[in-house]
């Protein structure tokens, strides 16, 4: 398709973040921008260059922010390409996503940094975003090239699923991210309670007789995370969130008025511990899963605003790796093409107005970042997401288009149907039939 | 009158197939398996098995033209021989499979190694592994049987059987008795296949152990928890007692030896405190002095752990039988 022809979406259920709108309304794009937005109005007589696209009713939002990919590009090609990533996305409505750090080599200097944007260029399904190590080769030790490689272009600093055990360290990346207004995204996971452990204690692990990782792993370490920022004035984005303990540490810190954020995983917000059943390994996740009570508190809290962004934390695993023992098996599931669906649960269940739903997914991530994406607004990026919200479907993990299949979603029944996914001005993906 | 009536061996055989019965699941992965009636059952042909095993003539050919692999990933001299010997009693071709020195030892996952057996087609797959979970991982790859020879810290269920029995055969019975399960509850997978067969038989248990190898909320398996010996022990018909894997030491799951026996041990004096009569257990290998004293482990008045060691034969010729029976059934 040409990518300067200008598209115009009418009869569409228009949701837009940044205005809180939720109503009847169309969208024209051209030249890779949202040029004009009609909310609860049709637009006039059109151009016969634009082509209309009918939604026939169906949700138009912007296209969804992805702030924890893992890709295996570089260094294992065969869990996924970035490639294979960007088709994922782009049939998950997902038009922008952050690549982690923990690739091989690792995302550490700013000549990775490159390599990975250099990649990106090619390839059109999807914007792809880096993030760089905090630290090098996420050891934990020595800062990375923080600077330089926001230079090269990426967008925060992490080092994804590691914690900085290293109190000292990690006050220095606060204090060192804070000259570039870098963000640093940190899981907060105290290393000596979790060491070992394949699940969260608690009478489920113990029934199971699975090793254990104490519940407070997370709260302790985020509290030392809180006073380090509070002493430094950094800005912290807590990586995934999972416990209602740290909950209460993170409403505290944000009350004080410091630059907190965090994000929680579609994961969490799904399922429990309890999913792990028969030593399911694609449930085994990182963090694990906990009970139902704290699940139910991360419901509340992305309801309430306490938790800014939702992410996939798409981690393809092949089967090599899942197919082991519940302790030996590596952790994560790929969540690209399930994210919508999945968070629309929480709209359908009557737990989270829509439109807070999209924004935990469009313009939170954005507004992390700075980037202008997110909305819906003249002079924005042309990235949209059609959905059928209503359209039943069954997650089928051998057909998702990730080079991994291990996802926990496999033969769950959801609403939402991905109709049409732009990036860019650009058609990417488009619903068979 | 029979002809068996006259020949004890012939009587123990012909017992022995008038209790077989098909076993309720396809494999024996967890002691919650078994329903009431189905585990009395199941005790029931475990006895008459105990009894062939004290003639002279022990073998059978129940098992006759089926292939035994012991796939043992993790070193249990005791319950290999167990079960290697009930499958030979059985009639069965026994085969062990020492996964360390095999390709397993140079990446090949268990997935594969179930695979590669598996189209040897052997009927049963007696596995051991350290990870909790193994063995129904592996149950979901082959077609055969799988016993659960121990999984990590999840469960040993044939250990269970065998304690049960050394129990009713000790006491008469299981229903009414208390049972208290002492030391490291935590990591014992001997322990949660006990706590659910024993309460599936009616007896009543408690965990006694220090917190810190008490697994979170183990009030909650139907149990009541004690830290305290004495209070634990109290008025109890059987001590088992569970061996300290002295590699958790390590961990600071307890300070010393010396202070895990002074508190956590089994000596006569706390051993008072249980009913008259009571029995002591251990599943072995035992840490003489460390969660037991030899003066009680070694004294045949008041310790089952000799009987638990011949029974384990029997419990596992019993469980084996089941098994290949609904194999029979199902064919």
């Amino acid at each position: 398709m040409n990518a300067s022809q200008p598209l115009a979406f009418v009869n569409a259920r228009l949701v837009d973040p940044e205005s809180g709108y939720d109503g009847r309304g169309g969208v024209i794009v051209s030249e890779g921008v949202i040029t004009d937005v009609a909310k609860g109005r049709e637009f006039g007589k059109l151009s016969k260059a634009v082509r209309v696209i009918d939604c026939g009713g169906a949700l138009l939002a912007p296209g969804l922010i992805d702030l924890r990919v893992r890709t295996g590009e570089p260094g294992a090609e065969t869990k996924e390409t970035l490639a294979s990533a960007a088709k994922a996305a782009a049939a998950g409505g997902v038009t922008s996503f952050v690549v982690q750090p923990d690739t091989a080599p690792a995302i550490d200097d700013p000549s990775v940094v490159d390599f990975i944007l250099r990649r990106a260029r090619d390839i059109d399904s999807a914007r792809i975003l880096v993030a760089g190590a905090a630290t090098r080769g996420l050891k934990g030790e020595q800062m990375a090239e923080i600077g330089l490689m926001r230079e090269a272009g990426c967008v925060y600093v992490t080092d994804a699923g590691k914690p900085i055990v290293d109190s000292k360290v990690m006050q220095r990346v606060l204090t060192y991210a804070k000259g570039f207004d870098a963000l640093l995204a940190h899981r907060p996971m105290d290393p000596w309670l979790g060491k070992g452990g394949a699940a969260i204690g608690g009478e489920f692990a113990g029934r199971m007789g699975l090793p254990s990782i104490s519940p407070m792993a997370e709260r302790i370490m985020l509290e030392r995370d809180v006073a380090l920022l509070e002493a430094t004035g950094g800005k912290l984005l807590v990586d995934q969130i999972s416990s209602a303990q740290a909950l209460e540490t993170l409403e505290r810190a944000k009350k004080k008025g410091l630059r907190i954020h965090a994000s929680v995983s579609i994961n969490h917000l799904s399922f429990n511990e309890l999913d792990i059943g028969d030593y399911r390994t694609f449930a085994k996740l990182n963090p694990p899963l906990r009970g139902e009570d704290d699940r139910q508190a991360l419901i509340e809290a992305l309801a309430s605003g306490l938790i800014d962004v939702v992410v996939s934390s798409h981690s393809p695993a092949p089967a090599e790796d899942k197919r082991l023992p519940f302790d030996e098996a590596a952790p994560g599931a790929v969540g690209l093409e399930t994210l919508l669906p999945a968070l629309l649960s929480l709209y359908h269940e009557e737990r989270i107005a829509l439109v807070d739903l999209i924004r935990a997914v469009t313009l939170a991530p954005a507004e992390l970042l700075g980037l202008r994406g997110g909305r819906i607004a003249p002079g924005a990026p042309a990235d949209l997401v059609l959905c059928d919200i209503d359209a039943p479907i069954i997650i089928d993990a051998a057909r998702l288009l990730s080079k991994s299949k291990n996802s926990p979603f496999d033969g769950r029944r959801l609403q939402g149907q991905v109709l049409m996914t732009v990036v860019d001005g650009r058609v990417v993906h488009r619903a068979e039939g | 009158m029979t002809a068996s009536a006259h020949d004890p061996s012939q009587a123990a055989i012909e017992t022995i197939r008038a209790r077989v019965f098909a076993f309720p699941k396809r494999h024996f992965l967890s002691a919650g398996d078994l329903n009431a009636l189905q585990a009395v059952e199941l005790l029931d042909l475990a006895d008459a098995f105990v009894a062939l095993n004290r003639q002279t003539s022990k073998t059978l050919d129940i098992l006759k033209g089926r292939t035994l692999m012991n796939l043992f990933f993790e070193n249990s001299t005791r319950t290999q021989s167990s079960f290697e010997l009930a499958g030979k009693r059985l009639g069965a071709d026994v085969v062990n499979m020492n996964p360390k020195t095999s390709s397993v030892a140079k990446g090949e996952t268990l997935i594969d190694t179930a695979v590669t057996l598996n189209a040897m087609r052997p009927d049963l797959l007696v596995i051991r592994h350290a990870s909790s979970g193994a063995a129904s991982l592996l149950s979901q790859k082959v077609s055969g049987h799988v016993v659960n020879a121990g999984d990590g810290q999840h469960e040993h269920p044939t250990q269970a059987v065998l304690d049960a029995l050394s129990i009713r055969r000790a006491f008469g019975r299981v229903s009414g008795l208390t049972v208290a399960i002492c030391g490291d509850v935590l990591h014992s997978r001997v322990a949660r296949s006990n706590v659910a067969l024993l309460h599936t038989l009616g007896a009543s248990v408690r965990l006694v152990g220090p917190p810190t190898l008490m697994p979170s909320q183990a009030e909650r398996w139907g149990v009541t928890v004690h830290h305290d010996m004495k209070s634990g022990l109290a008025g109890a018909d059987v001590v088992m007692m569970l061996r300290l894997q002295l590699e958790r030491m390590q961990g600071a799951f307890v300070p010393s030896t010396r202070e895990y026996f002074r508190f956590y041990g089994l000596d006569r004096e706390k051993l008072s405190r249980a009913a008259p009569g009571a029995k002591v257990m251990h599943p072995g290998p035992m840490n003489r002095g460390v969660e037991i004293d030899s003066d009680v482990a070694d004294d045949p008045a008041i310790s089952l752990i000799q009987d638990q060691v011949e029974m384990g034969v029997a419990a596992r010729m019993a469980v084996l039988t089941s098994l290949a029976a609904r194999l029979e059934a199902a064919q």
